[in-house]
């Protein structure tokens, strides 16, 4: 689809028709006002997801609200012998470059602070660039979106490294590991980033297109 | 793809299955961000406020402290975390900034002391060896004052008394500190009462302030009449009344410490309040002699050597301590152009008058200056004497010498002057001195030219005795030979008389034995006459 602007598309949504987005079956709706399964494999089926953008703006708001206390609070509360220690995800990055392991750091630093906040700013952009009707660079915007919900997940990394320690290391009197709020916060952050990326429709970023519709 | 959409019309296409319409309303969407933004709020809100004050504390190193590591404890609760640790800008100091928690403004009064525990070993204990395995921490004592504050300077060591120990605080003032040091216990009947919390000079620079703690129970033992006296180490002390040995206990051998006793000879006084003042004094002597609340100054020349008498001698009426000097000086007498030496005395009347008896010792000066003229007027005079052999230490010794020169107290001149005699070496050195001086006089030329002279006449007189003794040998020897060789003969001749076996002797045996014959045949015929003295008339019966 190099030149797409010599074809003209026709969406499935111009022709009234439904596609599935689980195993790409056209149909016809059954009637107005009516929830319609997909007649083969029974997923619902949305022209264009209802309240795409609305949604996404919720799941983003609460995922930017609950972002700060994420990165303030400690997300691990070490209480050993010698001491006590709470440490947020960017104090445990410092800990992990000044003691040398800069890779593990650098690891953590993008998948606990970069993803997060570039999935944020991400689909905000989106949310934003679908809202102002804008045609500009459809297709990295797209590859954008995709890129984004593959990513989702890897932001889960630290919760699991917390989860495991907390799990593993309950050593009573000697040392124990406590998830902090921070951690909770952080979790929620990353459901509610993938949540808002899977609310919102990518099919809107080319309902704008004046020339390119692809097909559905 | 879209050849495909073109060719295949809609009716071509399967119809989806209807299915029930499930319906929410969109704006329910909503709720999610609010519940994110309650939670999160709350969130920090709740850190916000769990926040406290935040306190700025100056130490002079940062020896075991760690940013975002050591803690603030009180009573061993963490009340806050130290956040940096940086330099002052003269780079002296440390300036370490600490958050602390929640409720703990009422941490920050103007009295309040922040210190460094760490592991320490002194004369006075081991502490804080908690802290070897946790690492240092900085521990704090909340004031009591109104005032609030939050810059502090950090103090160098624990303090010994905290805020809310039960006890009470007294003002000792000394001349020295001797070997005390902060912690250094104090005793009152050698048991552990209390501390030296602290010490400084006092603002003159002429002496040292002691701040010292008595703990709770102990502390209504000190009575305004307490007297307080420096325990440290051993006290060696070689005075008029010879040789002492004084310690308290080994600790306060090492570090230092104090004492505390009531003089037993005064009435009960009152439990003294918090930060009394009380003077320290250097020994144990030095506090309860002063026990004597009368003192009378006087002073009495000495006419002699003073070398073994010291400041603090007794002063002693017939072996009884009345007084002690106070300074000995050296006078230039204008008017007789002579040094004497001045000692001066404190005497304390209360002494005098063991009894406690009611007016014996006067109140009044008049009183006073009649009693010790008439004293005075019987011969109270001043006399050094020798206190030991072994030491040969001084002590002034007041007694009547009836026979001494008169003498009257100036009552006009400013200080009481006491008559004294000379010591009874001094005495002796005198009158050695005047039987010299006499034995100077003797004309022992004159008597050893008589001398001379009687021995020449005495010379003559035997050589005339020598001339006799010649006649006596040449004329009277041999007739006096002569007349001995006669009285030999004779003296031997008697002598053959008188020996036994002389025929006189035998001679003389053999008539004693017929003799004593003759008594025996006389004794039968008495006896015989006697039972029969018919035989008389009649003649001896025949039987």
């Amino acid at each position: 689809m190099q030149d797409n602007a010599t074809l003209r598309a026709v969406t499935a949504a111009e022709r009234g028709l439904l596609s599935c987005l689980s195993c790409g079956l056209l149909s016809r709706p059954a009637a107005e006002n009516s929830r319609n399964n997909c007649p083969r494999c029974h997923a619902t089926l949305h022209s264009r997801i209802p309240h795409s953008l609305t949604r996404t703006w919720a799941f983003l708001i609460a995922a930017f609200i609950l972002y700060v206390p994420a990165n303030l609070l400690p997300i691990m509360e070490t209480k050993s012998f010698f001491g006590e220690q709470q440490d947020t995800i960017m104090s445990g990055v410092v800990f992990l470059w000044e003691s040398g392991s800069r890779i593990l750091a650098m690891m953590v630093f993008i998948a606990s602070i970069i993803i997060p906040l570039f999935k944020l700013i991400s689909l905000t952009y989106l949310v934003l660039s679908v809202q102002s009707k804008s045609t500009w660079q459809l297709h990295e915007r797209s590859r954008l979106y995709r890129l984004i919900d593959a990513i989702g997940r890897w932001s889960m990394l630290d919760v699991y490294v917390v989860t495991l320690l907390v799990a593993l290391v309950q050593i009573n009197t000697l040392a124990h590991i406590r998830a902090g709020l921070g951690a909770t916060a952080f979790g929620a952050v990353v459901v509610l980033t993938i949540l808002a990326a899977n609310s919102f429709d990518p099919r809107l970023l080319w309902d704008n297109s004046p020339t390119d519709h692809d097909r559905h | 793809m879209t050849d495909i959409e073109n060719n295949h019309p809609a009716s071509d296409l399967p119809q989806a299955i209807q299915a029930k319409r499930w319906r929410f309303a969109p704006w329910l969407i909503w709720l999610i961000p609010i519940i994110a933004a309650l939670i999160g709020g709350s969130i920090l809100v709740q850190s916000l406020r769990a926040r406290g004050p935040s306190v700025t504390i100056l130490f002079k190193n940062a020896e075991g402290l760690e940013a975002g590591k050591t803690r603030i404890k009180y009573k061993d609760v963490d009340i806050g975390t130290v956040r940096h640790i940086s330099l002052t800008d003269d780079r002296k100091q440390v300036i370490v900034t600490a958050q602390l928690v929640k409720n703990a403004e009422s941490f920050l009064r103007e009295d309040s002391r922040f210190w460094v525990v760490r592991p320490r070993i002194g004369a006075g204990g081991i502490s804080g060896l908690g802290t070897l395995l946790s690492g240092s921490y900085i521990g704090v004592d909340a004031g009591k004052s109104d005032k609030e504050r939050d810059k502090f300077t950090g103090l160098d060591l624990p303090p010994f008394v905290l805020t809310g120990l039960a006890g009470k605080l007294f003002i000792l003032h000394a001349d020295q500190i001797g070997s005390i040091d902060i912690g250094a216990p104090i005793f009152f009947r050698h048991i552990q009462v209390g501390q030296v919390a602290a010490y400084e000079l006092n603002g003159d620079g002429s002496g040292v302030i002691l701040h010292v703690f008595i703990n709770a129970p102990y502390d209504k033992f000190v009575t305004t009449a307490a007297r307080f006296w420096q325990a440290s180490g051993i006290e060696l002390s070689v005075d008029a009344s010879g040789a002492k040995l004084n310690t308290e206990s080994l600790s306060a051998i090492i570090s230092g410490g104090i004492s505390f006793a009531i003089p037993e000879d005064l009435p009960p006084a009152p439990v003294a309040a918090n930060n009394t003042d009380f003077a320290l004094y250097a020994n144990r002597d030095a506090a309860l002699k002063l026990a004597d609340t009368a003192v009378k100054k006087a002073v009495v020349y000495f006419n002699e050597s003073v070398r073994e008498l010291t400041v603090g001698a007794p002063v002693d009426f017939r072996g009884i301590v009345i007084g002690e000097v106070t300074g000995i000086r050296l006078d230039y007498d204008k008017k007789s152009g002579n040094y004497a030496i001045p000692v001066e005395l404190n005497l304390y009347p209360d002494r005098l008058n063991a009894q406690r008896q009611k007016n014996a010792i006067p109140a009044t000066t008049a009183d006073l200056v009649s009693m010790l003229d008439k004293l005075v007027q019987k011969g109270l005079r001043a006399q050094l004497k020798t206190g030991s052999l072994i030491t040969g230490k001084l002590f002034v010794a007041l007694d009547f010498f009836p026979t001494a020169p008169a003498f009257k107290i100036d009552w006009s001149a400013d200080r009481v002057v006491i008559g004294t005699v000379p010591s009874t070496l001094e005495e002796l050195q005198t009158i050695l001195t005047r039987i010299a001086r006499r034995a100077d006089k003797v004309p022992l030329d004159k008597i050893s030219a008589d001398v001379r002279k009687v021995l020449a006449s005495l010379d003559t007189g035997i050589k005339h005795a020598d001339k006799l003794i010649g006649q006596l040998d040449s004329k009277v020897a041999p007739s006096a030979q002569a007349t001995l060789d006669q009285a030999r003969k004779t003296l031997k001749s008697a002598e053959g008389v008188l020996a036994s076996d002389a025929p006189l002797q035998q001679d003389l045996r053999d008539t004693l034995r017929d003799l004593s014959r003759t008594a025996q045949s006389v004794r039968d015929l008495t006896d015989y006459l006697e039972r029969h003295p018919e035989s008389l008339l009649r003649g001896k019966k025949e039987n």
